[in-house]
């Protein structure tokens, strides 16, 4: 790790945002991962993310499980809430805040460990649930912590750094959000800032949980030759779906004058999501055409980056619940929990 | 954009703001570094290599350094470059036996100094070591020049003077005081080797106004005041004095004058406070003094009455926002007893016959080659004030280092353009992962102020020096504030992964991966706006994976390190550039000559 921490020193010319911070208010401590490790890149795009949405802070809850990856919300914005979960927990104690207290921003941040072996039967019911939260799998396709052997999302045929090539089918949590009918499907890659960020702002702004896959190479343990989620390997084959623009509520009345050729999604926010379809026809608003197109990439051994897939019309955590508007955390104790009489009355009326 | 051609030592010199702002280029980090171990007499030593008279230079140097320092650039102040080169010189112990000595043998070639001056003395600093015997013609009783004439010693203690001149005369130079040369011609026919004039620009300028001749008793010209008072003829003035301009040497008289008697003391400005020539610091040592700065107004004339000097007209003026043009508002009459004429220095060189072949300009200035020094007759040199008027002793210590190579090479037959080139060192600072050779953690500290002697105790003698210097726990503090701008990012391209782990955790931004182009075009998609011109982009060769470039943006990398200590490939690397300025006879130099 290093040596120093991160010295106060900053560019002259730092751009505050509409709450007059800059994006070192949004940082955390410092790494303790690899140098050269995906998931910092990812830190630094989650960070920029926070910082130009001009999201307070304090508003902020980061959740997370274990790994590599879960190890990461302390490294982002040291001045939100926090909750380090079990093992692949995450998506069921995320759930439970959120249903707790929706005024907050939530963030997960997982791994393919943390999320496709041990806890993806959380992630399934999370995806069915539909809770408000920015849920990004840092995914590199090996268990770092644990010194690199194959996780759920490594592809047949990756070479570990010693031993035999993996012969397993991957998990593709794209495919499988699909399939379970997520709403926000997205899939980037640490060293595309460009259009990481984006995405991630796109995700915190979407009414229900937004999943984004980041391919995150893991320096130390799936970097070599003949691993599929190296550096280079990523880069050799990602090809961008989509391009697109995310345009915050304020600025979207200057962005309306030349949508022209793009594809716009609103967000419930207000804020508008801008499409580029790159292959010819493809379409971000079809679940199906979006699997098929994904799946048939994937046989290609492409991986396909961009905004997949996203839908706002179906009903998130809260809407699904008939909850009040006001955080529950906010509501009196004596209306939240009414007492024995109260319930009494109420089995009554079913008698 | 051309991968930059880090092999060029000017490059990364250039990173070093302050050494290469210093025109004797000075390698400041590194005697920062040393003064931080309590190595002062080393530290001493690599500012002596340098600009010779670390001990002068440490109270009264114009600082170009601090300026260009980056500290300034990162948040208010620079780093008190010149106070920590003072603790050098103060906490040193006895340096004489590092001290460059004559050889025994000499080789047998005379050069002669004009004036004992900063100039005159470097030159002789360079060249008693490789053997030549060097006479100074000086026309006071005492080395320095103007550092002893005009420097008034509340701010530049004779000790130390005599100390530093003491270094260089001790080599055996051939010091000849109370000689003034009144001819050229008559020296040239001593038939010596070579001659260096360093004579300064002692001629002050003076104001044709009305009244100036009628009130000549009561109205002084600036240097040569100063002079008087420096050599005792003059040891008290009026109690109203004005001082016309406001320049550095206008801050030394109306300092000077407030030991002497003056009460009420108005330094007169034509312009307002930021076109002045004076240094910042010395403005505010004046004014925590009472010494009243008065702007836009210009003298008119000297008001006398039955003979005596009794105030002064002056002009009041409004000016445009560039203080090109002005515009009269009206005139007033201020009270005197005294004035003082600080207002600019001319040379002079009535002494030099004009057929000897030392061709003089227009404005009866020689004519000098500015990188050697000559004039238009082989053998004869100008340096210091003498050769492009008024600047300041560390430009005096630069010409005399350059001037000495120059009467090296004309004495050994070589061109005197044929001139050294600076070389470099680059070392690696890595000691181990995450553990550098020099202290990278950024300290937040703020510049540390210079106590001073109370003003009743200080105006009591005239000789009682205002500075105090820093205490040990100031210079702890100070020195850790250096950037160690020395301490270079290298970067080899062939072994970046892309993973952007230096971009991430640079504090300043100072890092981009983009594709190539123009400059201008690349300054444009930088990770944070680029917003000084003047500091260089550092492009990289393209890089493996994406052919794209890493661009550094050198303005206010805080060499925290932090991008080697992020790079799992060791493509950045923190390594200490050590530059090999070239002076008379130094390796390089005898190599051309072998």
């Amino acid at each position: 790790m290093p040596s120093i921490v991160k010295p106060t020193a900053a560019h002259p010319s730092l751009v505050r945002n509409k709450l007059g911070l800059t994006i070192r208010d949004y940082e955390g401590s410092m790494s303790t991962l690899c140098a050269g490790c995906g998931h910092d890149s990812i830190t630094a795009a989650i960070i920029r993310a926070f910082h130009e949405s001009s999201t307070p802070p304090e508003m902020i809850a980061k959740m997370s499980g274990i790994g590599c990856s879960s190890k990461t919300p302390t490294y982002f914005v040291n001045g939100a809430h926090g909750f380090n979960s079990a093992h692949g927990r995450m998506p069921a104690i995320a759930t439970g805040a959120i249903a707790a207290n929706r005024s907050l921003t939530f963030i997960g941040v997982s791994g393919d460990g943390d999320s496709l072996s041990i806890g993806l039967g959380h992630l399934a019911h999370a995806i069915r649930r539909n809770p408000k939260m920015l849920y990004v799998i840092e995914n590199n396709g090996v268990y770092g912590l644990t010194k690199g052997q194959f996780s759920a999302s490594a592809d047949i045929g990756s070479k570990p750094k010693k031993g035999d090539p993996n012969r397993m089918q991957p998990i593709d949590p794209m495919l499988l959000a699909l399939t379970l009918g997520a709403t926000f499907v997205a899939r980037s890659f640490s060293g595309d800032k460009e259009q990481l960020v984006p995405i991630l702002k796109a995700g915190l702004a979407h009414n229900g949980l937004a999943i984004v896959d980041v391919i995150s190479p893991c320096v130390t343990f799936n970097d070599h030759e003949g691993s599929t989620k190296s550096y280079i390997s990523s880069r050799k084959n990602i090809t961008r779906v989509t391009e697109m623009d995310f345009v915050p509520p304020e600025q979207e009345i200057i962005a309306q004058i030349s949508p022209q050729g793009k594809t716009a999604v609103t967000m419930h926010d207000g804020s508008v999501v801008y499409f580029t379809s790159l292959p010819e026809g493809y379409d971000p608003s079809n679940r199906l055409a979006a699997y098929s197109y994904l799946s048939e990439q994937q046989g290609k051994g492409e991986i396909p980056t961009g905004l997949f897939y996203v839908s706002t019309d179906q009903p998130e955590l809260h809407e699904l619940n008939a909850t009040p508007d006001e955080a529950l955390v906010n509501v009196p104790y004596s209306k939240l929990s009414p007492g024995a009489a109260a319930l009494d009355k109420l089995m009554e009326g079913f008698r | 954009m051309k991968p930059t051609k880090i092999k060029d030592p000017n490059y990364f010199h250039k990173v070093v703001d302050c050494q290469w702002a210093c025109p004797a280029h000075t390698n400041v980090p590194e005697y920062i570094r040393l003064i931080a171990q309590g190595r002062f007499s080393d530290a001493y030593m690599v500012n002596r290599d340098s600009n010779v008279f670390p001990g002068i230079l440490g109270r009264v140097c114009d600082r170009p350094c601090e300026p260009a320092c980056r500290r300034g650039r990162v948040e208010e102040k620079p780093v008190a470059i010149c106070r920590l080169k003072r603790v050098a010189a103060d906490h040193r112990q006895d340096i004489t036996d590092r001290l460059p000595k004559a050889p025994a043998t000499k080789n047998g070639k005379r050069v002669a100094c004009i004036g004992a001056g900063p100039a005159s003395l470097t030159v002789a600093n360079d060249l008693m070591p490789l053997g030549y015997s060097v006479t100074v013609f000086e026309k006071y009783d005492k080395p320095g020049g103007l550092m002893r004439t005009n420097i008034p010693s509340f701010r530049l203690p004779e000790q130390t003077l005599d100390e530093e001149m003491g270094y260089i005369l001790e080599m055996g130079v051939d010091i000849r005081y109370n000689s003034p040369v009144e001819s050229m011609k008559g020296l040239l026919d001593q038939g010596f080797d070579a001659v260096f004039v360093g004579t300064g620009a002692p001629r002050g300028k003076d104001l044709d106004i009305p009244g100036r001749q009628e009130a000549a008793a009561n109205i002084h010209i600036g240097i040569d005041w100063l002079e008087s008072i420096a050599f005792g003829h003059i040891d008290k003035i009026g109690e109203k004095v004005l001082i016309i301009g406001v320049g550095n040497t206008a801050m030394d008289c109306c300092r000077s004058s407030r030991r002497l008697g003056g009460k009420d003391i108005k330094v007169m400005a034509r312009r307002p406070r930021q076109f002045f020539k004076a240094s910042p610091w010395e403005l505010e040592d004046a004014e925590e003094e009472q010494v009243e700065i008065i702007i836009n107004h210009a003298p008119k004339r000297f008001v006398l009455e039955n003979g005596k000097l009794v105030g002064m007209e002056f002009e009041r003026l409004e000016w445009d926002a560039a203080a090109k043009k002005s515009t009269l508002i009206d005139t007033v009459i201020l009270p005197c007893d005294d004035v003082i004429l600080a207002i600019g220095q001319d040379n002079a060189f009535p002494w030099i016959e004009r057929d000897l072949g030392i061709e003089f300009d227009k404005w009866d200035m020689p004519k000098v080659d500015e990188k050697t020094y000559e004039c238009s007759r082989p053998g004869i040199f100008f340096g210091g004030d003498a050769a492009w008027g008024p600047k300041n002793i560390i430009w005096a210590v630069a010409h005399g280092h350059g001037a000495a190579i120059s009467i090296h090479n004309h004495c050994q037959g070589v061109p005197v353009t044929e001139r050294p080139e600076d070389g470099m060192n680059l070392l690696t600072t890595k000691m181990g992962i995450s553990e550098w050779a020099y202290s990278n953690d950024y300290s937040s500290s703020k510049r540390e102020k210079m106590k001073h002697v109370d003003l009743v105790e200080r105006f009591k003698d005239l000789k009682t020096e205002v500075e105090i210097g820093f205490t040990a726990e100031q210079t702890a503090r100070e020195v850790q504030r250096c950037l160690n701008c020395d301490v270079q990012t290298v970067f080899t391209a062939k072994r970046c992964i892309e993973c952007d782990a230096c971009i991430d955790i640079c504090p300043v931004q100072c890092l981009t991966i983009t594709r190539d182009g123009e400059e201008e075009d690349v300054r444009k998609r930088l990770s944070a706006p680029s917003i000084n011109l003047t500091q260089d982009l550092y492009a990289s060769d393209p890089l493996p994976q994406t052919s794209r470039l890493m661009f550094k943006d050198e303005d206010v990398c805080v060499h925290c390190g932090l991008c080697a200590e992020r790079c799992p490939t060791a493509a950045w690397d923190m390594q200490k550039f050590d530059l090999l300025i070239q002076l008379a006879g130094s390796e390089a130099c005898t190599k051309q000559f072998a």
